[in-house]
């Protein structure tokens, strides 16, 4: 078959999957080159939603990011603050009361729940169900429920500070968490059930831009995308910080169940199964959570001493670190931040060669990119 | 049959003696069609309405409200929205073919609708071609498919208007090999001789599809095979809205873009007609004779069973639909030529061995034999 | 092991070109390399099994007000150690050899310094600009980065 296109003259399309597209999870532009309907060369151009944020940082207090950070990854903004948070606490050593830090978790894990059910149904959505996105959006407003009851907000929170959190646990906030964790555990069965492992999905995505461990860690792809490739790496459980040491959860990695180690369905099914694990800490840190003050006392005028730290999270899409050097005033002097979906594009390029058209939604699907973090 | 109406027609109103035969033949085609067309309009409206529904109620929310009681009158809306569009044109597509296309898919969905056995003597035309007419204009779709493609000037709409193309050719294979089993025990192309075959046993056990295992097995491919014919999920990548940003329609606008969704819920309207009248025995009525009824009862009756069984698998596609994802180009390719079409082919072989052994009879045949 | 350890080690290997250790008040420690030699001490720490530095997690470009600065935040996976390098660049003309082919995580990251700072890095399969469109003029993130006040005839 090849040799015989090899003899005809074609010419390759070069089309654009433009910044305004249903399926690139934002402004992501590929221009794609292809040769009918498989690809053969697939570059993605970003920047599209560039705001520098980098620059603003140096301009700002460190109390004054914290709103910033919270539009990096709106999907998981809880887990951005408080990445923030953690990084200026290393810095300053400043010690965060029992109860902030277990306060500071659940939100965490509630927000990676909500953020891992967007990305399940969107990513249904993208193969063509469209029917689990609507679930996926019923749960996540119970979640936002629960979120709008805590800060006010639904989206972007500002919940966490440097330091603590802003305000206390509303009344009956830690029973409905439980109510809700047990209104939404069986529910991961029942996606399981619906579109897991329907035949069409599994063979729109088994073997589908497999990645082998070694180039993923090469590659810099972590957290979901690095566990779905066979690599058990979490840094809650590697390099813990905050609480995460006194809590007990298994690591979620990809074992190629319906095709190769590391192809799209098994990064698929990492988050679903990351979600089942973010109940289970969730129903710890709910028992855990003692009493005390929610907010360490730091100054009003904030100024850390100088030196250069870096710290790195657990967010739903991989690892975001912060790279802070501060020169002791009240700005920051530089402000680094590595976001997991900027170092995971590295390897979209490789990794879409041969691939038709149809499957370069799936695979950008699967990473979970989110462009605020890519273009900052 | 047209004829036959007219002089009907000049035998109940004297009055109209004096006009030609032709003329009069003439109106009663134009009054009979324009009925047929407003019909088809009505049910496209609706059917739109009633997927909106059927898509909330399976995702779990409530669908169109507002407009009417329970949102009835949604699709006049929609309509009157649609009509009172801009009407743009892309600056350098190919204008005629551009304006033609979606005529011609249009057509090619509605000119169906003609022989369409509704009831006992309740169909506009009935041609002794009439699956093979049937089969025929709705390819005029692929023509008018590729021509949305072609002439809008997008690579996005070309590549749609080609996967369709490709689609929706490959697939007439197995469809019209599923089709032939019922030509072949009623022994005509005609639709209505075809729903006439299933007559008797019970009104229910005469249907094709309890005839013999193979017919049995042609339902189901026929069902699905003429899935990928009308672009419905699973197979619905041409119009893939979330990969090809809608496929060959994406340019049009307003009441030409109206023509397209509209063919499509006609063309499914005509696939489920099509498998009810061959396999699920048309407009005959389960434990009742609806030929031994007085004339307009046994219209009116034989009419609602089969819109009823249409529209059930009409509900059955839009069910589908939300449920399962969409199928890639190759693997649907792939479902085509290296299982349906060796499917369909050897089903075939199987239903003409069977009327060759057993001499036309199908199994109910065989076990009411028995009982004497 | 410790940044002490690590900082003996590559000094043991690669001598002059590893210029000091930077230790307090820097989490992880730094170690200063000369520019040229970045490439070298990358595959080193990358390959040498006492080190085994196999994610490059963080590069980034720093404006300290007298000369540029390209920062490596390294981690080991097996071995669970992390160590940082720097190497310092002069303000006119900064450039260095690329590190994508010892990780090839470090494409884009190194796309952004060069886009933001001007730093140019030698050797690179893509060296072009990610963030901002291919015309824009000037690297924003330097400290003192004017903004223009037109950008293709519209005022900013």
């Amino acid at each position: 078959m090849k040799a015989h296109a090899e003899a005809l003259p074609t010419q390759e399309m070069l089309i654009n999957m433009g910044p305004q597209h249903p399926s690139t999870h934002g402004v992501l532009r590929v221009i794609l080159r292809t040769d009918g309907e498989v690809v053969v060369n697939a570059r993605p151009d970003m920047g599209y939603l560039h705001r520098a944020l980098e620059k603003i940082g140096e301009r700002v207090t460190y109390a004054q990011f914290m709103p910033f950070t919270d539009r990096l990854d709106y999907l998981a903004s809880m887990n951005c603050n408080a990445a923030w948070a953690w990084t200026v606490e290393k810095l300053a050593g400043i010690e965060v009361p029992e109860r902030a830090e277990y306060i500071r978790v659940i939100v965490c894990e509630l927000n990676r729940i909500s953020s891992h059910l967007i990305a399940f149904g969107s990513f249904t959505a993208d193969m063509g169900a469209f029917t689990p996105f609507l679930y996926a959006i019923r749960e996540r407003e119970r979640v936002n429920d629960l979120f709008e009851d805590i800060c006010g907000n639904r989206l972007t929170y500002n919940y966490v500070r440097i330091g603590g959190v802003s305000a206390d646990l509303p009344d009956r906030f830690l029973e409905k968490t439980k109510e809700f964790l047990d209104y939404f555990e069986p529910k991961i069965p029942e996606y399981n059930n619906l579109i897991s492992y329907n035949k069409i999905f599994v063979h729109r995505l088994a073997n589908v831009a497999a990645i082998s461990g070694g180039e993923a860690v090469a590659y810099g792809l972590t957290g979901p995308n690095l566990r779905g490739s066979g690599v058990s790496f979490d840094l809650r459980r590697n390099e813990p910080y905050s609480v995460y040491p006194k809590l007990d959860f298994d690591v979620c990695v990809g074992t190629g169940e319906r095709g190769t180690v590391g192809d799209c369905f098994d990064r698929y099914m990492v988050r679903i199964n990351e979600m089942r694990e973010s109940v289970k800490i969730l129903r710890q840190a709910i028992a855990q959570t003692p009493d005390g003050p929610v907010m360490a006392k730091v100054p009003r005028v904030f100024k850390p001493p100088a030196g250069e730290v870096y710290f790195r999270a657990e967010n739903p899409r991989g690892e975001t670190g912060i790279y802070l050097i501060s020169d002791g005033t009240v700005n920051p002097y530089r402000l680094k931040i590595r976001a997991p979906s900027f170092v995971t594009m590295n390897i979209f390029e490789k990794v879409t060669k041969g691939l038709m058209i149809a499957d370069i939604v799936a695979v950008i699907g699967s990473f979970d990119i989110i462009l605020p973090e890519i273009d900052r | 049959m047209m004829e036959s109406l007219a002089i009907s027609l000049v035998h109940a109103v004297p009055a109209l003696s004096g006009v030609p035969l032709w003329t009069l033949t003439l109106l009663v085609m134009v009054v009979v069609a324009a009925v047929v067309l407003t019909f088809a309009l009505l049910y496209a409206g609706l059917a739109t309405y009633v997927e909106r529904k059927v898509a909330g109620d399976i995702q779990a929310r409530i669908g169109p409200n507002r407009v009417g009681p329970v949102g009835l009158l949604q699709f006049l809306a929609d309509g009157i929205k649609l009509l009172l569009k801009e009407d743009i044109i892309p600056a350098q597509a190919d204008r005629f073919l551009f304006a033609l296309a979606p005529y011609l898919v249009f057509i090619g969905s509605f000119a169906a609708f003609v022989v369409i056995p509704f009831g006992v003597g309740l169909i506009a035309s009935d041609l002794n071609i009439g699956v093979y007419y049937v089969m025929a204009i709705s390819s005029l779709v692929v023509v008018g498919v590729m021509l949305a493609g072609w002439s809008s000037n997008n690579k996005w709409a070309l590549l749609g208007g080609m996967r369709a193309a490709a689609q929706i050719v490959s697939y007439e294979v197995p469809v019209g090999m599923a089709i032939l089993p019922a030509v072949l025990i009623a022994g005509s192309l005609s639709l209505q001789d075809i729903v006439r075959s299933q007559a008797g046993f019970l009104g229910i056990f005469g249907w094709n599809l309890f005839h013999n295992p193979f017919t049995f097995a042609s339902f189901f491919l026929y069902y699905t095979a003429a899935l990928a014919e009308t672009n419905r999920t699973p197979f619905d990548i041409p119009e893939a809205e979330s990969e090809l940003v809608s496929g060959y329609h994406v340019e049009y606008s307003g009441i030409r873009f109206a023509f397209f969704f509209l063919a499509e819920y006609g063309d499914m309207f005509v696939v489920s007609a099509l498998a009810t009248a061959c396999f699920l025995g048309g407009w005959h009525v389960p434990f009742l004779s609806v030929e031994a009824l007085p004339a307009s009862w046994g219209n009116l009756f034989s009419l609602g069973v089969f819109l009823g069984k249409t529209l059930g698998l009409v509900l059955l596609m839009m069910w589908v639909r939300w449920t399962l994802p969409r199928l890639r180009v190759d693997q649907l390719m792939r479902m085509a030529w290296k299982y349906l079409v060796p499917l369909t082919f050897f089903n075939l072989l199987g239903v003409s061995l069977w009327l060759l052994l057993f001499r036309g009879k199908g199994i109910p045949a065989m076990i009411a034999s028995l009982f004497g | 092991m410790e940044p002490k350890a690590i900082f003996e080690a590559v000094k043991a290997k690669f001598g002059d070109a590893v210029v000091e250790l930077q230790e307090e008040g820097f989490r992880p420690a730094f170690l200063v390399v000369s520019p040229e030699s970045v490439r070298e001490v990358s595959l080193f720490l990358r390959d040498d099994p006492a080190m085994k530095f196999d994610s490059l997690m963080c590069l980034s470009g720093v404006d300290y007000k007298d000369r540029f600065a390209v920062v490596y935040h390294l981690y080991s996976l097996t071995i669970g150690h992390q160590i940082g390098v720097k190497a310092y660049l002069p303000r006119e003309a900064p450039s260095l050899p690329s590190v994508d082919g010892v990780w090839p995580a470090a494409n884009f990251q190194e796309r952004e310094a060069y886009d933001l700072y001007g730093i140019v890095f030698e050797g690179s399969w893509d060296l072009r600009r990610i963030l901002l469109p291919e015309d824009w003029e000037g690297h924003p993130l330097r400290k003192d980065y004017k903004y223009p006040e037109f950008y293709h005839g519209i005022k900013v």
